[in-house]
């Protein structure tokens, strides 16, 4: 299968700290791929310099062989990179429908004169607006609160409408930042079953943060683990699981004495 | 509460909400021509459009009602007592400016206190050009200024292109700014053109300084030999109050219909976004610099068209009008009638301008009456009041005390925005 987005030799300093030391990543088209790591490996700033958040330091990121550094976040969305965020960024004063809208911004073919004419056009494309924003909150099961303000919602639709606003840009890559923190072990598992659908009905490519574990086994294609800003290791779920250094890097080592649950376990 | 009960009952189904609002304006519209001199009776007719606004009436009844209280009565009570058309008209403009700046802060979210500068720059725009101003920097063998009022018409797209163009220029250099760093630098926009037009009377003479411009030349009275023919032969000075009425009423029609058309499209909905999160809007795609600039511009042009007309009304202008306080009164209209909503915004401008002009003058003239009759309150005689407690100096501390008492009784305003909801359909 064709590399959708390759990263060679990414680094990301702040200041003396090195989030990011020459990290390669290659993602295939049609793979769910979860990049795991304890708290502050850089998964994150990871994410923010494929979208164009931070500038990277150093190295290279290419999606569909056109490079991504130095463009802005509203240029990488239109290319076909959309991502949610850790912590919910919905438009909070915004209703869940508005907020698929705002999502679709890029996919909007009309210009100002468009809009203050309100010609044919206009009702046209707004009308195929709506309907796919109809169709969206189906994909993600929020049809029912169309109408409700984003703020209002409970947590599991709050991040389920973060997912169906990236959608909503027509992406190609879905970049996803812990979209199943805090919810519910069935809401999880939901969730990752509409990941699959996204991946098999809508030939998405999904690129995953995850600290359950659980999730990241059942739903990954391959798995990367990332460690003081460093990639440690690659491959499939089961063969990470049984990574020497992967189990080092979440539980230490054993030289320096058993872990403290390992006595009572 | 029982009174608010029978009136939402009254205003809500149908027909005795059309009967209400027919009653009232009739109403209050016999008062003020029977009693031209009560402000009693003005607020009552305007407190009748405002019903009129809430009534649920068929759309095409409460068009008619609007277009016979603002076409017809209005101009008739103008003509009756000639200051209600100037209060009108000032409404009209102050309106233009709030659904302006309440682009820029209540759907973009960006703070802006120096808005009242792209109302100068308008202004100054048409003042320049169409008063003998003009030729003190170019000679008058090039062209004779002022230009004709036939011009007029021309500096009014002139007036939305410089405000527009101004605005771009404002927002380029604070497009990395938000909150009180942009409320900052704006307010120091305001101030240094302002400054500017005060002190550009050398060492070429653009502004003519502190001393301000006149005369500006008036919009051309295209029609008057249409109504000579038609028997109607008034001359000019009663024909301009009524001219410039419908003609901010006519522009303030086209500002409300686009702002309402960008707030209902991708453009509002792009805005709004940036004032919920900057950063996810444009993690989501939405292009930051183009919507934050398009924001400025829009909301600039219609302070810029407006201004043309001011210069124009006023005859002279001079720096005065542009003070930072005026920036805070449009700014105050737009949160006073809430935030993001266009009923809001034009119910805070008629609101404080009407304060303004009418109700704490006319408080202010009343206990001055008062004093002056030597009236005993509480074994105290008015008279005794010392100069320094003049009624008149209490006019702003009413307003502010009004502001305070808003804020804290109805943060959301008057009028707050509401959200459209929209019934989804299958395809």
């Amino acid at each position: 299968m064709a590399v959708l987005l390759e990263a060679r030799q990414v680094t990301k300093r702040f200041g003396g700290l090195t989030a990011l030391n020459e990290v390669d990543l290659d993602l295939e088209e049609g793979r769910i791929v979860s990049i795991i790591g304890p708290n502050g490996a850089g998964k994150t700033t990871l994410f923010n310099v494929f979208t164009g958040m931070y500038a990277a330091d150093g190295g290279e990121v290419t999606f569909r062989g056109k490079s991504l550094l130095g463009l802005t976040p509203d240029q990488i969305t239109v290319l076909g990179v959309c991502r949610t965020f850790q912590n919910i960024r919905l438009f909070a004063n915004m209703t869940s429908v508005e907020n698929i809208l705002v999502g679709m911004h890029s996919r909007v073919d009309l210009g100002l004169w468009h809009v203050l004419a309100r010609g044919p056009k206009f009702h046209r494309e707004e009308t195929r607006l709506w309907y796919r924003a109809a169709e969206i909150l189906d994909v993600v099961g929020l049809r029912a609160k169309a109408n409700e303000l984003a703020r209002n919602l409970p947590y599991g639709d709050q991040r389920r409408l973060e997912v169906g606003r990236a959608l909503a840009s027509a992406p190609s890559l879905l970049l996803l930042d812990e979209p199943t923190a805090g919810m519910t072990q069935g809401e999880a598992r939901d969730l990752m079953a509409l990941l699959r659908r996204l991946v098999t009905e809508y030939g998405l490519t999904i690129l995953l943060i995850e600290h359950n574990m659980r999730v990241v086994m059942e739903v990954s294609d391959r798995v990367t683990v990332l460690d003081y800003g460093e990639k440690i290791a690659e491959g499939k779920p089961a063969e990470v699981q049984k990574n020497a250094r992967v189990i080092e890097a979440y539980l230490g080592r054993k030289k320096w004495g058993r872990a403290p649950e390992a006595e009572h376990a | 509460m029982a009174w608010r009960i029978t009136l939402e009952a009254l205003v809500n189904r149908p027909v005795p909400a059309a009967i209400t609002a027919m009653a009232f304006i009739a109403l209050s519209g016999y008062a003020v021509a029977h009693f031209p001199r009560s402000l009693l009776a003005f607020l009552l007719f305007q407190a009748s459009i405002l019903l009129l606004y809430f009534c649920r009436v068929t759309p095409w009844l409460k068009a008619s009602l609007a277009t016979l209280s603002l076409g017809l009565l209005m101009p008739i009570f103008g003509t009756i007592n000639g200051y209600y058309l100037e209060v009108a008209t000032q409404v009209g403009i102050f309106v233009a400016l709030a659904l302006g700046l309440n682009i820029v802060v209540g759907l973009a979210g960006l703070l802006d206190l120096g808005y009242v500068a792209f109302f100068a720059v308008g202004a100054y725009t048409w003042a320049i050009f169409g008063s003998p101003q003009a030729n003190k920097f170019i000679s008058e063998a090039v062209i004779k200024f002022p230009l004709g009022s036939e011009w007029f018409f021309v500096f009014l797209v002139g007036g939305v292109i410089t405000g527009a163009v101004t605005g771009i220029l404002l927002g380029l250099p604070v497009l990395r700014l938000r909150g009180d760093y942009l409320a900052i630098v704006t307010l120091g926009f305001g101030e240094v053109i302002r400054v500017l037009a005060n002190n550009l009377d050398k060492p070429i003479n653009f502004t003519n300084g502190p001393k301000g411009i006149t005369p500006i030349q008036r919009p051309p009275l295209f029609f008057q030999p249409l109504l000579k023919a038609l028997g109607i032969d008034l001359p000019a000075t009663a024909l301009y109050p009524l001219y410039l009425y419908f003609l901010v009423l006519l522009i303030v029609g086209v500002v409300i219909l686009v702002n309402r058309r960008l707030e209902n499209s991708h453009i509002g909905r792009a805005w709004e976004a940036v004032r919920e999160d900057e950063v996810a809007a444009q993690a989501m795609g939405v292009p930051l610099v183009r919507m934050k600039l398009m924001a400025f511009a829009c909301g600039a042009s219609f302070a810029g068209v407006m201004g043309v007309v001011f210069s124009a009304k006023q005859v002279f202008i001079n720096p005065e009008s542009f003070t930072f306080l005026e920036s805070i009164g449009v700014l105050a209209m737009v949160i006073l009638g809430g935030m993001g909503s266009i009923p809001g915004a034009i119910l805070g401008a008629t609101a404080v301008t009407v304060l303004n002009l009418q109700v704490l003058k006319g408080l202010s003239l009343w206990l001055n009456e008062l004093r002056n009759a030597g009236v005993t309150i509480l074994g105290y005689n008015l008279a005794d009041l010392p100069t320094q407690l003049e009624p008149a100096k209490y006019e702003r501390m009413v307003f502010g005390a009004i502001l305070v008492l808003m804020v804290i009784l109805r943060p959301q305003g008057i009028i707050p925005s509401r959200r459209r909801t929209r019934e989804l359909v299958e395809k």
